[in-house]
């Protein structure tokens, strides 16, 4: 839909430079990329928590970030709301850089973050009227747009409500509300469903599916949740403060090619060995199961069962699922682990699993 | 959960289909107008707030109605032979005046430590705006809760034999409103540093005690010894307690004796320190630590 006022020349920054991203840029013109990263590094003394990222994420897309905790996914949030200033590299959001037009970014943005920002002394009217104010939104528009961006998470009827007495999804559905009342170009969302109950963060993703198709905005957000990240366009794995890998969760998942099967037996040592030796297939176990990759899991089992020697341990369960993003993020992870052999690396793996679930 | 891209699909509770027109607001580029209205919500929230904190008001209450009415009227007697007729209450009346204001002031900049503790501070920290309309916004606020909650004491003076009379009150409320700038001014700078609540508030009290005590608020200030008359001239509340003391004491008609023991006024090496000067201290200062709190939360993240 065509807004009269929005600006529509913004730079045209090109097809977005992607580390590690084999896919050819397709010939179609791309929109202006809302966020434009180029080679961004964080320095705190010692510790390098983002190490020369670099990435674009284009207009009106839902752009996740995911990885483990400490990866440095708030960190980079923070460097592209202006509020934490770059060690290296540049940035620009909504066609302006972060560093040297940090008003301006800051007018076209909208931040929900981790954990909450409105007053709970005051109504929910009062915290996004204060909001209106301090953006310096026109008189005369602010009372429709509150409306609406109350009606859209469900607390209209509730405006008049001190904070306080609203429970833990509500007080983020009216950031997100707050957010929006500017009428951002990029709404960040820094783990907006973090510390949910399932539920309410089914309802959360509902809002920020619904505001695709409702506003004119690019939504930026990270999460460490794997389920989460499915219902990003495209999703970046972040990990030790680097890009992993950037792509569309389907590619990413295409990319991993397998299907999980797990099998629970009395002695996973030897089942590892035994599936070594007879199947050729290389076997961790994880999550208290021991785990493998097969292109076709259905057609893998009867067979597994067929030529399991009796002599090797009985296989008392067996699963099999389709590549999640987890997967995909144990697959991107796990061979660096594997390589590095580092036990700090292990844990951060373990860690970041079980945030996962 | 549906996946398609239906405008307004009622998956939440109160989602109307209707609504499907945006309605976009445009924000402006910064200007004086959009500092001026940021200044002002600042401002408007510390009101709301206030408002909404009965047991604040209640409480910050106590310790002035204290000082007036147990400890004065528990040392009148003491204290008869010295005030030539004077009750003690009325004496000290214009110190618990600045009292009263100061604590309310104190107690608004240390909101800004629990904003930070409780997130809200961000808020205002990534706004469009500039870091010295939120504390001068936030400044102001304190300044008039705190005036507000002297008011409350201003009501009193009848109970202590001050007469009500409208240019008593206006020159108190000036006064005050002077006071409470310079003392949220002096907690927002403090606050700027401190994040912890428990340090912020040890803090204020180890700087606002001996001010206040040193202040005179509770004595006359002529005739101390050498180190306390000087400890007083420094204290920069001195200057506040001062003119108050000689603005009730103008509508009072007491003896002339009385007034030299009790208002002798604050002097630096004999000279009588008017007291336009006095509260042109007490304005310079509070204008000073509001730079200084700019500068700080300038510099803040």
């Amino acid at each position: 839909m065509p807004i009269p006022w929005r600006r529509t020349a913004e730079p045209n920054l090109g097809p977005p430079d992607l580390p590690r991203l084999n896919k050819p840029d397709p010939p179609t013109p791309q929109p202006a990329a809302a966020v434009q990263v180029n080679g961004l590094v964080k320095r705190y003394d010692e510790v390098e928590a983002v190490r020369g990222i670099q990435f674009a994420v284009r207009s009106g897309e839902i752009f996740g970030f995911l990885g483990p905790n400490g990866a440095g996914k708030s960190t980079t949030i923070n460097m592209l709301c202006t509020l934490v200033r770059p060690s290296a590299g540049s940035a620009m959001v909504a066609g302006h850089d972060v560093i040297g037009e940090r008003d301006e970014v800051r007018r076209n943005i909208g931040l929900v973050f981790q954990d909450t920002t409105l007053d709970g002394y005051m109504t929910a009217e009062q915290n996004l009227r204060l909001h209106a104010e301090l953006y310096g939104v026109p008189r005369d528009g602010v009372g429709e747009r509150m409306r609406q961006v109350m009606e859209m998470v469900g607390l209209w009827e509730r405006r008049g409500s001190l904070v306080n007495t609203f429970s833990g999804g509500m007080k983020r559905r009216l950031e997100i509300a707050r957010g929006l009342l500017h009428s951002p170009r990029v709404l960040f969302l820094d783990e907006p469903t973090v510390g949910l109950d399932p539920q309410t963060r089914s309802s959360i993703w509902s809002y920020i599916r619904e505001l695709k198709t409702r506003e004119d905005i690019t939504i930026f957000l990270t999460t460490h949740y794997m389920d989460e990240a499915e219902y990003c366009d495209r999703i970046a794995i972040m990990d030790q403060g680097r890009i992993i890998v950037l792509d569309t969760p389907e590619a990413l998942k295409a990319k991993v090619g397998h299907d999980r099967v797990q099998i629970q037996t009395d002695d996973d040592a030897a089942a590892i060995v035994a599936l070594r030796e007879r199947f050729q297939i290389e076997a961790t176990v994880a999550e208290g199961a021991v785990t493998f990759g097969v292109p076709a899991g259905e057609h893998f089992v009867p067979r597994l069962f067929d030529e399991w020697d009796p002599a090797h341990p009985p296989i008392r369960a067996v699963s099999v699922s389709r590549p999640s993003l987890d997967d995909v993020f144990m697959s991107y992870t796990g061979t660096t682990i594997r390589d590095a052999e580092d036990s700090q690396l292990d844990t951060r793996r373990n860690f970041a699993r079980m945030m996962s679930r | 959960m549906a996946t398609d891209t239906k405008p307004a699909p009622a998956s939440g509770p109160a989602a109307p289909a209707a609504v499907h027109q945006l309605a976009h607001v445009r924000v402006p580029t910064r200007s004086t107008r959009s500092e001026l209205r940021a200044i002002k919500v600042v401002w408007k929230r510390e009101l709301i707030r206030f408002s909404r904190d009965r047991l604040r008001i209640a409480t910050s209450l106590m310790q002035p109605f204290l000082f007036l009415f147990v400890l004065g009227t528990g040392l009148s007697s003491l204290a008869s032979a010295g005030t030539h007729g004077v009750n003690l209450r009325t004496f000290v009346y214009p110190g618990v005046l600045c009292m009263a204001v100061m604590f309310t002031a104190m107690f608004s900049a240390a909101s800004l430590v629990w904003d930070r503790e409780f997130g809200f501070l961000r808020e205002m920290m990534v706004a469009p705006v500039r870091r010295s309309s939120l504390v001068l916004g936030k400044c102001l606020g304190g300044a008039t809760v705190a005036s507000f909650q002297g008011v409350i004491v201003l009501c009193l003076a009848g109970l202590v034999g001050v007469p009500y009379d409208l240019g008593l009150i206006l020159d108190v409320f000036a006064l005050q409103l002077l006071l409470a700038f310079a003392i949220t001014a002096f907690g927002v700078m403090v606050a700027a540093r401190i994040t912890q609540m428990q340090s912020f508030m040890a803090l204020m009290q180890m700087a606002i005690m001996p001010m206040y005590f040193l202040s005179g608020a509770l004595f006359p200030v002529s005739g101390l010894p050498r180190w306390l008359a000087i400890l007083n001239r420094l204290d920069p509340l001195t200057y506040a307690v001062d003119p108050m003391r000689r603005a009730v004491f103008a509508h009072l008609n007491i003896s002339a004796a009385a007034r030299t023991a009790l208002d002798p006024g604050v002097t630096w090496w004999s000279w009588h320190v008017p007291g336009l000067v006095e509260a042109g201290v007490v304005a310079v200062l509070g204008l000073v630590m509001l730079a200084i709190a700019i500068v700080q939360f300038g510099r803040a993240e």
